[in-house]
């Protein structure tokens, strides 16, 4: 996992509550066996129409979104299937952050799994934004996770939540499966006072 | 200190607490699919790595497989190409794979149960969101994405933080033509699509106590749309009843110890929740979707709410837009709204006792010559029993389609869709944009529903046919 670094920029707003997986990316493109090539699929339905063109009108066609790497939406975000493709399509497209009032667990945990940072803020700073780059789309935002810090357009330093384990994974780049493979003398003492309660190949 | 049942299953299952980390879980059993596994595998090949415990970890074919003749050649190379890696990962790694050929190959949370590999005090994992259908038996399980997949297929092992404990409490009972569905169906109406986040739902409460596994299992499989990590319910006789003579249940005096573990699994007297919210059973009524995600239902005789009457403009906003997308108008009722498909089947409702409801309604009855009812098992088992019931005929009399087992059109990956515009009565567990079909529009319903429905050719209130 690559290391994550400050970074400032433009924001693609998304007004909309509930933004599920599906929306995010569509099942249909689900039958790959890859993680590459999902960024053309970002929100597929609602960016193109039937004939594969463009939506002028939907925000990541706009100028404004080239670019951008921080989305910005409403609550509960990422709600629905547990589809890890819908980070690596967001990631894909360029999104380094996406701020809600709240991420659905399962979207959360597999963003901070590919240095995709979910940040949590408040319901004013989130109607803040909103109306900031409603204002001023070239309005940009910049993002310290070190210091736990975005700094508004205004210029107001909001401080918002992540726990330390996931902070520090992202700040190194580490991968949570290289720490879980570090711990093999618990999970075998693990296993050998708990027997398997089933045989998945007999039978 | 009285623990409540989800603090007992995540205390026996700590392998490590590192201060300042997360908890590293053992889990007892990962199911695998086709759809969010091939990335996993792949990390384990470029990383030199072995799937640790093979014989806690079973695969099957469902997401993308047809439902049509599986003598046939799959028509859709990627998906073919797909459930092929399926194969040749679990052989290369040594994982038990139940494909597109087994006679045992179904829905994954279909499969679980019916071979009594799903069993109380368990931790379940999948890269499935609907894995919580596996807490009906009283264990701790929950959807996962794919790096996780990875990480217990190598290590057995997730790292997670506690979830926060929501009681669901509902009492008394269903009345006629009321079912498991509509009890889930009204809680996550009630609390909202992110009312249970960062939640573990508990099922309590004499209703409850009255569902067969297969009605828990419905209650159970929709907790993720409510949000929350996880649902279950204690295990009971009803469990054990259910559990007992399974392929993979313990035997003899194995069985008997099992079950005497089992039962120090439900909530001591006295355990503390952190949320609690209580469902008269005897006031639910049939209960249907009209929106865009799972929370935007109502009981089948209310009336579309209006946008212009919320308050909250982004509530406004959404309710809009999900009713634009609907093709409805708020403040009119939706009983009576016409469909052009029904949809019998998914992990939510394609148990035997979803097509015995089924097929009791649609019994020597047509369905509309308007409208495509599909009726698709969740897994081989399912299809034979209810082939030695004589469902299909009912069904085929009846003018539906009856499938090959998978997830078919709840997701929609298989060919099995919506046309763009169409509507349908679905009993599965959700209703976002395009789910069911690109410009699809679904209302989520019990089997019952979807069935009456079927026969009407409109949205119905079965109620009025029992």
């Amino acid at each position: 996992m690559t290391p994550f670094t400050n970074f400032e920029s433009r924001v693609v707003p998304l007004p909309l509550n509930n933004v599920d997986t599906d929306q995010i990316i569509p099942a249909r493109f689900l039958k790959t066996t890859s993680k590459q090539g999902l960024d053309k699929q970002l929100f597929c339905d609602w960016r193109y129409d039937a004939q594969g063109n463009p939506k002028p009108e939907f925000i990541l066609n706009q100028p404004r979104a080239a670019g951008a790497q921080v989305l910005l939406a409403g609550d509960n975000f990422g709600c629905g299937s547990s589809r890890e493709h819908a980070p690596w399509a967001l990631t894909q497209f360029g999104f380094r952050a996406v701020l809600s009032t709240s991420f659905a667990d399962i979207f959360k945990q597999n963003s901070l799994k590919n240095s995709l940072l979910p940040i949590v803020i408040p319901v004013d700073v989130q109607a803040e934004l909103f109306a900031a780059v409603e204002a001023d789309p070239a309005a940009v935002v910049k993002i310290d996770l070190a210091s736990q810090t975005l700094t508004t357009p205004s210029g107001r330093a909001v401080e918002f939540p992540i726990d330390a384990f996931s902070k520090h994974c992202l700040l190194e780049g580490v991968d949570e499966l290289g720490y879980i493979l570090n711990q093999e003398s618990a999970i075998k003492a693990y296993e050998q006072s708990h027997p398997a309660g089933i045989d998945a190949l007999a039978g | 200190m009285p623990r409540t049942i989800i603090e007992k299953l995540w205390d026996a299952h700590v392998v490590h607490q590192q201060p300042g980390a997360p908890a590293l879980l053992f889990i007892d059993l990962h199911l695998v699919h086709e759809v969010t596994s091939p990335q996993a595998f792949q990390g384990l090949r470029e990383r030199g790595l072995k799937v640790r415990r093979p014989d806690l970890t079973i695969a099957t074919a469902d997401h993308s497989i047809p439902t049509s003749d599986r003598s046939l050649p799959i028509v859709d190379e990627i998906a073919a190409r797909q459930l092929a890696q399926l194969e040749t990962n679990c052989a290369e790694f040594g994982i038990r794979c139940l494909g597109v050929h087994s006679d045992r190959q179904g829905i994954v949370h279909v499969i679980g149960p019916e071979l009594g590999l799903t069993q109380p005090g368990m931790t379940v994992t999948c890269g499935d969101s609907h894995t919580a259908t596996h807490g009906a038996f009283g264990a701790l399980a929950f959807g996962i994405g794919t790096s996780e997949v990875e990480n217990v297929l190598a290590t057995q092992c997730l790292l997670q933080r506690p979830s926060k404990s929501f009681r669901v409490e509902v009492n008394g009972r269903l009345r006629p033509g009321v079912s498991a569905k509509d009890i889930i169906l009204a809680l996550i109406a009630g609390i909202g699509v992110g009312g249970g986040t960062g939640s573990v739902f508990e099922f309590t409460g004499s209703a409850i106590r009255g569902l067969s596994m297969e009605e828990r299992m419905t209650v159970c499989n929709m907790s993720i749309e409510g949000g929350a990590r996880a649902g279950l319910i204690a295990p009971d006789d009803t469990t054990f009843e259910y559990l007992a003579g399974r392929p993979h249940a313990p035997k003899g005096a194995a069985w008997d110890a099992a079950v005497s573990r089992w039962r120090q699994l439900p909530t001591d007297e006295g355990a503390a929740y952190d949320r609690s919210v209580t469902i008269d059973a005897d006031a639910l009524e049939p209960m249907i979707t009209y929106g865009t995600n799972p929370g935007m239902g109502m009981s089948i005789g209310a009336t579309l709410p209006d946008p212009a009457a919320l308050a909250d403009p982004m509530q406004r906003e959404s309710v809009s837009k999900a009713l634009a997308y609907m093709g409805l108008e708020g403040g009119k009722p939706l009983a009576g709204h016409a469909i052009d498909v029904v949809f019998i089947g998914s992990c939510t409702n394609s148990r035997i006792s979803d097509l015995r409801a089924a097929a009791a309604m649609l019994r020597g009855r047509k369905v509309s010559p308007n409208v495509r009812v599909m009726v698709v098992p969740g897994s081989q088992e399912v299809k034979r029993q209810a082939i030695a019931e004589g469902l299909p005929e009912v069904f085929r009399a009846a003018g539906c389609e009856w499938r090959e087992p998978g997830c078919s059109m709840c997701i929609a990956m298989n060919g099995d869709q919506l046309s763009p515009g169409q509507y349908a009565v679905s009993t599965s567990n959700r209703n976002f944009e395009g789910r069911q079909g690109k410009g699809g529009r679904t209302f989520l319903a019990s089997p019952l529903t979807a069935a009456a429905s079927a026969i009407t050719g409109v949205v119905t209130d079965a109620r009025t046919m029992l």
